[in-house]
């Protein structure tokens, strides 16, 4: 098993801080999956996790020079560790004037990803940091657990509106109640219902736009046939969608959710070469 | 500390406001008295309570340490923004090439597989000087290392760093014409060195941790000691008293300065010139009875070998 990876250009090095400062806020430990051509994120939705799942993918060519990898047989030309996001994100937020930045596995007393920082320094020759994270090595008979989750069978599926709006309401609505509910319909409009004893508040978008799934997928012929105007809604905790909102730090180019009523809601945010799942299940 | 800094908190209106300022020491009503003569005749006066406190003189003798290191403090302020706020202690040593390395220091082999470890390079052409034995290393907080930083580099003032074997104390060292500071920071002791006490260096005996304790840090003794001295301000220094300083007596003013402050006995009369500072003598409590017995708890164990 062998991972090594490099990353010289400026751009690309904030690009993957970013990307791991995102998944830092979502996650405390999650799982990282390397294959030869992408790299993946993954929070399985175990019960451990509050049932949320993430799953977050990127293609290594748009962010590494160099990308070397061996998995632990050339059939199974995968590696999966289980990481602390936030050790990353630490290791990479004092390298933003990196000259390189070098990713490695390395054993010396433990598994550990070798994250090793180049930077100018005053002297003729740079400085190095290095940082170990230390890191667990996932046997493969537990892969099976980290598979791609399906898009679930959705009864309404919508574009969400700007991120940053949607943030501030949030936040403002997690003073008063420890859950929201999301409600959206098929003609472009959504909800986000705050209930208490003392207070009810709603803020309604409209215009928002449903994204064209193909009809082909057969799972998704809930939809197909739905009254346009009627709302599925799910009530999620509010504390989790505040902090998706609040850990973005890519600037998304598209953002849906897809909501299965009273079970679970799904956003997927795109970027060019990053795509971000992520699932909150519906409170009782 | 707090409420002294209060005072001087707004440092651009105080510059506009304030002509000059006036320090007095009032042993008898226990009242350190600040006035700041401002504009237009006004006369600001604070009335700060203070506790007269034992004085923890740290022993120390920058000639005798063995490694000696010099850099400007941009240079070890950059190093250490690597490190995690929450970090204790960072370990510094000597390595092969004449490089340099900081990294955070991990107390067992279990925390070990659960912490990322940091380490830093820097090449000897970043420092001023570079008199390390080779090999060394020693074991310090990071904390007030940081604090140390953060005035050493608005000053702009190069850094000194003396060292000697671990459980030594490290002493840090600022030198301007006005200002002199010295930090004295205690270090981590070598597992391996506990087993013979370390070369007693001259001054006085640091106790050598019972096995329990291998680990900690011998005595929490963080003194900082600011001697500043105002040029022109006329008042003549007070009299050396005749001290029983561990090392000869040098000529040099700056050194005698340094003396009189080493050499004070708890209860002397607080000195008339300047101020000393001391930022907190234990870091982290270990027990109550450790502290104050901590040199016969030293004996005991010593024994057992």
């Amino acid at each position: 098993m062998r991972f090594r990876a490099k990353i010289v250009d400026l751009a690309c090095l904030n690009h993957f801080s970013r990307v791991v400062n995102t998944i830092a806020k979502l996650a405390k430990a999650c799982t990282l999956r390397l294959t030869a051509g992408k790299l993946y994120f993954i929070l399985s939705d175990k019960v451990a996790n509050g049932g949320v799942g993430m799953w977050c993918e990127l293609c290594q060519g748009n962010f590494f020079d160099e990308f070397q990898m061996e998995g632990v047989a050339p059939e199974h030309n995968e590696i999966y560790l289980e990481v602390v996001p936030e050790n990353l994100s630490r290791a990479l937020k004092t390298a933003q004037s990196a000259k390189a930045v070098k990713i490695k596995l390395t054993n010396k007393h433990c598994p550990c990803l070798r994250v090793a920082v180049e930077l100018p320094s005053l002297s003729s020759s740079s400085r190095i940091v290095t940082h170990d994270i230390p890191v667990g090595v996932i046997p493969r008979r537990l892969w099976n657990d980290f598979r791609e989750p399906n898009v679930p069978d959705f009864d309404v599926s919508i574009y969400l509106p700007v991120l940053k709006t949607m943030k501030t309401v949030v936040e403002r609505m997690k003073n008063l109640s420890n859950s929201v509910v999301i409600e959206a319909n098929l003609s472009g409009e959504m909800n986000l219902k705050i209930e208490t004893d003392l207070v009810s508040v709603t803020t309604h978008f409209k215009d928002l736009g449903n994204p064209p799934w193909a009809s082909v997928d057969e799972c998704q012929d809930s939809a197909q046939d739905r009254d346009l105007e009627s709302m599925a809604e799910a009530r999620i905790d509010i504390r989790k969608l505040q902090q998706l909102l609040a850990g973005q730090q890519v600037n998304p180019t598209k953002a849906l959710c897809n909501i299965v009523s009273k079970r679970i809601v799904h956003f997927i945010l795109l970027h060019e070469d990053v795509s971000l799942q992520y699932f909150i299940p519906a409170l009782a | 500390m707090k409420s002294f800094l209060g005072i001087f908190r707004s440092l651009p209106l105080l510059e506009k406001t304030v002509e000059k300022c006036l320090i007095l020491l009032r042993p008898r009503a226990s009242r350190l008295v600040v006035q700041l003569h401002c504009k237009y005749g006004v006369t600001k006066t604070h009335n700060l309570a203070f506790q007269e406190c034992e004085r923890l003189q740290a022993v120390f003798d920058t000639q005798r340490c063995a490694s000696q290191l010099c850099a400007p403090a941009r240079v070890l302020a950059e190093a250490v923004v690597h490190f995690p706020p929450t970090l204790a202690e960072v370990t510094l040593g000597a390595g092969p090439g004449g490089k340099l390395s900081l990294r955070n220091y991990v107390e067992d082999e279990t925390e070990l597989k659960k912490t990322m470890v940091t380490e830093l390079w820097l090449a000897e052409d970043e420092f001023q000087t570079v008199a390390v034995v080779p090999g060394s290393h020693i074991t310090f907080c990071l904390k007030e290392f940081r604090g140390l930083l953060t005035f050493a580099e608005a000053s702009n003032l190069p850094l000194t760093i003396h060292y000697d074997v671990p459980g030594r104390p490290v002493v840090f060292t600022l030198d301007d014409a006005v200002l002199e500071v010295h930090l004295v920071l205690a270090t981590l002791s070598d597992t391996e060195s506990n087993l013979q006490p370390p070369p007693t260096n001259g001054v006085s005996h640091p106790p050598a941790p019972s096995d329990d304790f291998a680990d900690d840090l011998e005595s929490y003794m963080i003194a900082m000691e600011t001697s500043a001295y105002e040029e022109g301000s006329g008042a003549p220094p007070s009299p050396t008293f005749p001290l029983r300083t561990p090392h000869p007596a040098e000529s040099d003013p700056e050194e005698e300065e340094e003396e009189e402050e080493e050499g004070a006995v708890p209860g002397t009369p607080p000195h008339k010139k300047f101020c000393s500072l001391f930022f907190g003598s234990v870091l982290m409590p270990r027990g109550p009875s450790l502290a104050p017995t901590q040199e016969v708890l030293a004996e005991d164990s010593d024994n057992e070998y």
